[in-house]
């Protein structure tokens, strides 16, 4: 019942290579033995003669784009960090938990060594003196992955003093979290590891890379975004940047669950790969004869794509253009006999429950939707019920526009609005069937491309 | 008295020194109390104070931000079973109506005998392998309601041990970090630019 992910694509392209799943094939790729077998720890060696500015202008030119939801570059988030301001620290945001993703757990279980020597490159680059790997409380077994790489590591030299012998010295401390979705939001994450609870700080400062942990310089990467890095600097960003597309290089892990054939975990070339190519083809397309209803490109905080998204490219420009977001690489398939209604209530009940409580409209209205939602769905829903849920959408998220704008701190909030915007405008008789009738109000507009009403429907917005 | 038995205290007190600031080591703390005991107490939690040089008050205040801290004793089994959106569209709701039925419990309570304790969880990050749930935190992905009875007898019998252990531990192995190959803490106001990025040509590389 356990590790039984597919990660075997269905038709490869023979001359993509993974870049990042390469190891899972092994049963002991977590193991310090099967990674130096497998070019594991070239990387460091070769950035410990490079020396850390070649590092970082390698790094910069690969325009590696951040992978855990706002596609970042990695680069230039590091160039963030003021001079001469000390100690810098690495912070691994390994807090996986946004709803339909699933891929960070898998590189923390199967492959931890590149992970460590993934933070070991970003430390040495930009000259951070301690790393913390924060992973969520609830992955047990990548906690204990991650303790046992880094207990051989430590052995065998590879971290902490003296790193292989260089003037490059770095402690990384395993450190994990007791479970709440928020700390995913990077200053929540900083709150969190400074032993507080963890609720997003006000900004300004923008990033933590002027004041982060402590008020330091802090550089928060994601596990996958540091994954990338020993395949980066073993082979040049040349050969990195000759796959995908411009604005969306080398490959990138997509987990694709819900009702298709093949639910699974895919690393594809980036940028070029389809959406129809990774449902209808790596996954086998929609379960039984059933046919596509919706789709959640970008994680449970996306708004939902339709089968005329199906071809545009999992590249950053293109999703964000048509009104939705690549996320956290999690694509959640809904076919015809979905819900949209329940669809909807529960995302917005997961936004519910993990709304930290700081900002007003975000804990206040992320309860009010889902407790409409719910009275919907019991058959107690009224006439009026479809103007008061988008009254505190546009309270949340003023104008209900893609991207969003917000009353809150931190995105959370707005997230809650985007499966309801969605589905009322796609799937509206729907909410009139649950509502006792009714249309959708005029007073409140519903704007961006992600909720244009397909050609020919009344969606009355 | 749930304090840290003189071993924990030990353990707690190494945890500390790897952190810039001693507050960085209460969740790791918490787990700690929660490993020894099952759950988290306030004498536990008095103890966590005194050793990290905060009040009772500042721990409690992040304790309960947390879901997985336990501030009263819960089943030797926690059962948490994901009805977000992956599992809900491929039976994550019936999976845990059917533990709640086979139980006897709803969610959020423990079987009178203090063996399961239900819990209907957010996303654990195994959506390609809905409907699933943890035990103690240790994953079974795709999961029929057979296969539940069957782990739930299993459990019971205790034919499970060598891979749920009890409520509490997480990772079984420790970080452990030699002491001739620890860098050390970086603590704000102490440090300077690092040595490797002082010196123009790197040295001594491994190469």
């Amino acid at each position: 019942m356990t590790d039984t992910t597919d990660t075997t694509p269905a038709t490869p392209k023979p001359d993509v290579p993974k870049m990042i799943t390469g190891r899972f094939e092994y049963a002991d790729s977590h193991t310090l033995a099967r990674y130096q077998a497998t070019h594991g720890y070239d990387g460091l060696r070769k950035a410990l003669a490079m020396g850390p500015e070649a590092v970082s202008n390698e790094v910069k030119a690969a325009s590696l784009l951040g992978r855990g939801g706002a596609g970042f570059p990695a680069g230039v988030k590091w160039g963030f960090c003021p001079p001469d301001v000390w100690p810098r620290y690495l912070v691994v945001n390994g807090d996986e938990s946004e709803p339909g993703t699933y891929k960070d757990r898998l590189l923390m279980e199967r492959d931890p060594h590149q992970l460590i020597e993934g933070v070991l490159l970003c430390a040495y680059a930009v000259g951070c003196a301690q790393a913390f790997l924060y992973v969520r409380g609830e992955m047990a077994h990548a906690q204990e992955r991650i303790a046992q790489a880094l207990n051989e590591a430590y052995a065998a030299g590879l971290v902490g003093k003296n790193i292989l012998g260089s003037n490059f010295s770095c402690d990384v401390i395993l450190h994990w979290g007791a479970g709440a979705y928020i700390v995913g939001e990077e200053t929540a994450l900083i709150e969190s590891l400074e032993g507080n609870r963890g609720m997003p700080r006000l900004k300004p400062p923008y990033f933590p890379a002027a004041k982060g942990l402590y008020m330091q310089p802090t550089i928060v990467n994601n596990v996958e975004t540091l994954a990338n890095l020993p395949w980066i600097v073993r082979n040049g960003a040349d050969a990195y940047t000759a796959y995908g597309a411009e604005n969306s290089r080398g490959t990138r892990m997509f987990a694709v669950s819900g009702h298709v054939k093949k639910p699974g975990v895919y690393e594809v070339e980036f940028g070029t790969t389809t959406f129809r190519d990774l449902i209808y083809g790596h996954c086998g397309g929609i379960r039984g004869s059933n046919s596509l209803k919706a789709f959640i490109p970008g994680g449970a905080s996306a708004p939902w794509f339709y089968d005329e998204h199906l071809d545009l490219p999992l590249e950053k420009a293109a999703v964000d253009n048509a009104g939705s977001m690549l996320g956290s690489g999690a694509i959640v398939v809904m076919d015809d006999t979905t819900d949209a209604v329940k669809a909807a209530w529960r995302v917005v009940r997961f936004f519910a429950r993990e709304s930290c409580g700081k900002c007003t409209p975000c804990r206040e209205g992320t309860n009010w939707l889902e407790k409409i939602l719910r009275r919907m769905l019991d058959g107690h829903g009224r006439p009026e019920d479809m103007a008061l849920l988008l009254d505190l959408c546009d309270n949340i998220s003023p104008a209900i526009a893609w991207p969003p704008k917000q009353t809150t701190i931190c995105p959370l909030g707005p997230s809650a609005v985007s499966p309801i915007a969605s589905a009322i405008v796609r799937f509206q008789d729907e909410f009139v069937a649950y509502c006792g009738g009714g249309e959708i109000p005029t007073s409140v507009q519903i704007t961006g491309a992600a909720y244009v009403p397909p050609e020919g429907a009344s969606a009355g917005v | 008295m749930p304090r840290f038995s003189a071993e924990n205290t030990i353990l707690a007190k190494e945890i500390i020194g790897r952190y810039p600031l001693p507050k960085s080591a209460l969740i790791p703390l918490l787990h700690l109390a929660q490993e020894q005991d099952g759950w988290v107490s306030d004498e536990a939690m008095t103890h966590i104070a005194e050793l990290v040089g905060v009040t009772p008050a500042e721990v409690i205040g992040t304790c309960t931000f947390y879901e997985m801290f336990k501030r009263e004793p819960v089943g030797e089994y926690l059962i948490n079973v994901c009805t977000n959106i992956s599992c809900m569209l491929l039976g994550g709701e019936e999976l845990l109506h059917h533990l709640e039925e086979r139980l006897g419990i709803r969610p959020g309570s423990t079987t009178s005998d203090g063996m399961f304790t239900l819990e209907d969880v957010e996303c654990i990050a195994a959506c390609t392998e809905a409907p699933c749930l943890t035990v103690n935190y240790r994953y079974f992905h795709k999961i029929s309601h057979d296969e539940a009875d069957t782990l739930l007898d299993d459990l019971k019998a205790g034919r499970r041990s060598h891979e749920v252990p009890k409520h509490g531990t997480l990772g079984r192995v420790r970080q452990q970090i030699p002491a001739d190959k620890r860098a050390g803490a970086a603590v704000p106001g102490e440090c300077e630019t690092p040595v490797w990025l002082s010196k123009a040509a790197p040295e001594g590389a491994d190469a």
